[in-house]
C-alpha cells in the first residue's frame, strides 16, 4: 500500500497518457486531437522529470552544501522534447488553420463527407 | 578533413535548409538545395568506402567522449542507410523544379527546398546517430518536415493526410521516447552501446520489458508494420508525387533501420528473440502485410493509392527477412531495403511524369497512357517488373535472398507463401499495363512526353533497378557485412 501511494508520480504519469491517447482517439474535433496529443506528451515530460529525482535532492549546483541533488540530465532531455512538443503542436495548429479554410470545418467526421472517391 | 565525414554527413544539409529562407530566389534556393544534397550523397559514399575498409567509425561530437557526450557510430549497416537516403535524395530533388509541385508553390519555393533539406537531415541523422535520444530528436526534426512535404499536395486531402501523418507519427515517437526513458531508468545511459552492455546486468527486468514494448510498438507506427499502416497510403497518395517518391524510398527504410537497430544491437539477439518471443509476432504481421496489402492494391482505383499499399506489402517482406533471425535472412532484409527504395522511387517519380500531363491517377484514365506518354509508361511497366521480381531486375535479387534464406531455417512454407505474393503483385502492375497498352485512348486525352527533366531522373533509377538486378556485389556485399555484424557471436 505504501508503494502504491509512494509511486503516484507514476499514477499520475499512466492517467495523463491514457487520457491523452483517449482524446486523441476518440475525439473527432481536429483542434480537441492535438490538446489530446500535448496532454499525452506532458506525461512523457512528467515520467522523465520523475526519473530524475533523488529524495531529498536539491538542484544540481555546484555549492558549499549541496551533496545529494538530482539528476539533471532528464530535464535537459525534456527541455528538448518540450520544444519538439512546441513545433509539433505549432504544426498542428496550423494544419487545422489550413483545413477549416479548405472545408469550412474541423470536424473528422463533416470533412470525410465533403470528398468524393479517391484521385 | 575525413576525420569529419560523420558530422558533415548531418551538418551540410542542416545548415543548407535556413540558408535556402535566406536566398529566397527559387532558382538559386534550388542550386544551394541540389549542391548540398549532392554534397550528402559524396559523403556517405565515402563513408561506407571508410568503413569497408577500415571497420566501424566512432565519432565523439564537439569532442566528448561517449557515453557522456553524443557518439555517431557509423557500421556497413547505417554506411548503407546513409547511401540510401542521399542518393535517392540526390535523384529526386533535380525533379522538382519542373514537377507540377513547383508550379503550385510558385516563388515559395524556397521554403519547399527547406522542408525537404530538413527531412534529408533529419533521415540522415537517425541513421548515423549512436544516441537513443539523439534519434528520437532526428526522428521528429524528418517527421515534422515530411508532414510540410505531404501538406502541399494538390488536393485539399493532402492537408488531412499531412494531419493525420502528424498525429500517428507523433504518437509513434512518443512510444519510442518512453521506451528510451525506462531503458535509462534501467541502465543509466543513452549511448546504444552502452545500453547494450549494461542491459544483462539488469537481469532484463519488467522494466526493460515495458521499454521494449513501447520501442518496437514505436518503431513499427514508424515503418507502418501492418497492422499500423494506416496512415501510409493517405500520405502517400496526396502527397506531391515528388515528395511520394522521396518518402516511399527513404522514410520506411529508416523506420525498418530503426526497428533492426533497436532488436538486434541495442537489445541484443538473445533477448530480443530468446528470452522474447518476438521473431513470430513479427513473422505473422509480415506475411499479413504481404497478403492483406498486395490484395488491397488489387483492388484501389487509384494507381498512387495502389503503389501506396503495395510499400506496405513490400515492408512486409523486409520484416520478414529479419524476423528469421540468421545472417542470411538480415541480409536478405537489407538488400531488399536497398532495392525497395530503387523500384518504389523509380514507380513514383513515373507517377509524377504522368501528373505532369494529367491530375487524374485513376487506371481508367490510364488508357491508352502506352501510346500518349511511351518512354514514362515504359519506365513504370520496368518499374513494376522490378517489383514484382523478374529476373534481371532488382526486384528479383530480393526475392531471391528471401527465398533462399527462408529455406535455410527450414521454413519452407514461407518460401512458398513468398512466392505466392509475388503473384499478387503480377495482378494490381498488370492492371496498369492493360489500361496503358491494351486500351484506346479517350480522344482529347492529354498526350505528349513529360520532359527529359523528369524523364532523367525516373530513368536514371530503372538503370540502377536493371544495374544491381545483374550486377550485385555492392548491395550484398555490404548487406552481408552489415549482417554478420548485427547477429555478432549469435547463429
Amino acid at each position: 500500500m505504501v508503494d502504491f501511494v509512494g509511486l503516484y508520480n507514476y499514477w499520475i504519469v499512466v492517467f495523463l497518457m491514457m487520457a491523452g491517447l483517449y482524446v486523441v482517439i476518440e475525439h473527432g474535433n481536429l483542434v480537441k486531437k492535438m490538446v489530446g496529443l500535448t496532454v499525452f506528451q506532458a506525461a512523457v515530460f512528467v515520467l522523465y522529470i520523475t526519473l530524475g529525482k533523488v529524495r531529498d535532492g536539491t538542484a544540481p549546483i555546484v555549492a558549499e552544501g549541496i551533496e545529494i541533488y538530482s539528476n539533471p540530465l532528464p530535464h535537459v532531455l525534456i527541455l528538448t522534447a518540450i520544444v519538439v512538443g512546441v513545433a509539433t503542436l505549432a504544426l498542428g495548429l496550423a494544419l487545422v488553420v489550413r483545413i477549416r479554410e479548405a472545408y469550412g470545418t474541423i470536424e473528422e467526421d463533416e470533412i470525410g463527407d465533403q470528398d468524393g472517391p479517391a484521385i | 578533413m575525413t576525420a569529419h565525414l560523420p558530422a558533415l554527413q548531418v551538418v551540410l544539409t542542416l545548415l543548407a535548409a535556413p540558408a535556402c529562407i535566406l536566398v529566397r530566389g527559387r532558382d538559386l534556393a534550388f542550386l544551394l538545395a541540389l549542391s548540398t544534397t549532392w554534397a550528402a550523397f559524396a559523403v556517405s559514399c565515402l563513408l561506407l568506402d571508410q568503413v569497408l575498409t577500415t571497420g566501424t567509425i566512432s565519432y565523439e561530437l564537439g569532442g566528448w567522449a561517449a557515453p557522456f557526450g553524443i557518439e555517431y557510430r557509423v557500421d556497413a549497416l547505417n554506411a548503407f542507410v546513409l547511401l540510401i537516403v542521399s542518393g535517392i535524395g540526390a535523384v529526386v530533388l533535380p525533379f522538382t523544379p519542373r514537377s507540377l509541385l513547383i508550379e503550385m508553390v510558385g516563388e515559395k519555393a524556397y521554403l519547399f527546398y527547406c522542408a525537404f533539406l530538413l527531412c534529408l537531415t533529419g533521415l540522415l541523422g537517425v541513421a548515423i546517430t549512436g544516441d537513443a535520444f539523439n534519434l528520437f530528436v532526428f526522428l521528429e526534426i524528418s517527421s515534422l518536415a515530411s508532414c510540410i512535404l505531404i501538406s502541399l499536395g494538390p488536393h485539399r486531402r493532402a492537408l488531412t493526410a499531412a494531419f493525420q501523418y502528424l498525429v500517428v507519427g507523433t504518437i509513434g515517437a512518443t512510444f519510442i521516447v518512453i521506451g528510451i526513458g525506462l531503458i535509462y531508468g534501467a541502465t543509466g545511459t543513452l549511448n546504444m552501446n552502452d545500453i547494450a552492455e549494461r542491459l544483462p546486468a539488469t537481469g532484463y527486468n519488467r522494466t526493460v520489458i515495458a521499454a521494449f514494448a513501447f520501442l518496437i510498438v514505436g518503431a513499427a507506427i514508424k515503418l507502418a508494420l501492418f497492422p499500423l499502416h494506416f496512415w501510409l497510403p493517405k500520405a502517400y497518395t496526396y502527397a506531391p508525387s515528388t515528395v511520394s517518391a522521396f518518402l516511399a524510398a527513404t522514410a520506411t527504410k529508416v523506420g525498418v533501420y530503426v526497428l533492426i537497430r533497436f532488436l538486434f544491437t541495442v537489445f541484443g539477439v538473445e533477448f530480443s528473440f530468446e528470452v522474447l518471443p518476438t521473431a513470430l509476432p513479427l513473422m505473422v504481421l509480415a506475411v499479413l502485410a504481404m497478403f492483406v496489402a498486395s490484395t488491397i492494391a488489387i483492388f484501389q482505383d487509384s494507381v498512387k493509392r495502389m503503389l501506396a499499399y503495395s510499400s506496405v506489402a513490400q515492408i512486409g517482406y523486409m520484416v520478414l527477412g529479419l524476423s528469421l533471425v540468421t545472417v542470411d535472412g538480415l541480409t536478405a532484409s537489407v538488400v531488399h531495403l536497398f532495392n525497395h527504395a530503387l523500384m518504389k522511387g523509380a514507380l513514383f517519380l513515373a507517377i509524377g511524369c504522368i501528373a505532369y500531363r494529367q491530375a487524374s491517377f485513376r487506371i481508367e484514365d490510364f488508357a491508352g497512357m502506352g501510346r500518349r506518354m511511351p518512354w514514362t509508361m515504359a519506365a513504370f511497366t520496368a518499374g513494376g517488373l522490378s517489383l514484382i521480381g523478374i529476373p534481371l531486375t532488382a526486384g528479383f535479387i530480393s526475392k531471391w535472398y528471401l527465398i533462399l534464406a527462408a529455406l535455410a531455417a527450414d521454413e519452407p512454407l514461407i518460401a512458398a507463401l513468398i512466392v505466392i505474393s509475388s503473384l499478387l503483385a503480377v495482378i494490381y502492375i498488370w492492371r496498369v499495363v492493360e489500361a496503358a497498352y491494351f486500351r484506346e485512348p479517350p480522344p482529347g486525352a492529354p498526350t505528349g512526353e513529360a520532359p527529359a527533366a523528369l524523364l532523367v531522373p525516373t530513368w536514371l533509377l530503372i538503370a540502377l533497378n536493371v544495374y544491381f538486378g545483374i550486377e550485385t556485389s555492392l548491395p550484398v556485399g555490404v548487406a552481408e557485412h552489415a549482417a554478420r555484424a548485427l547477429m555478432g557471436a549469435g547463429p
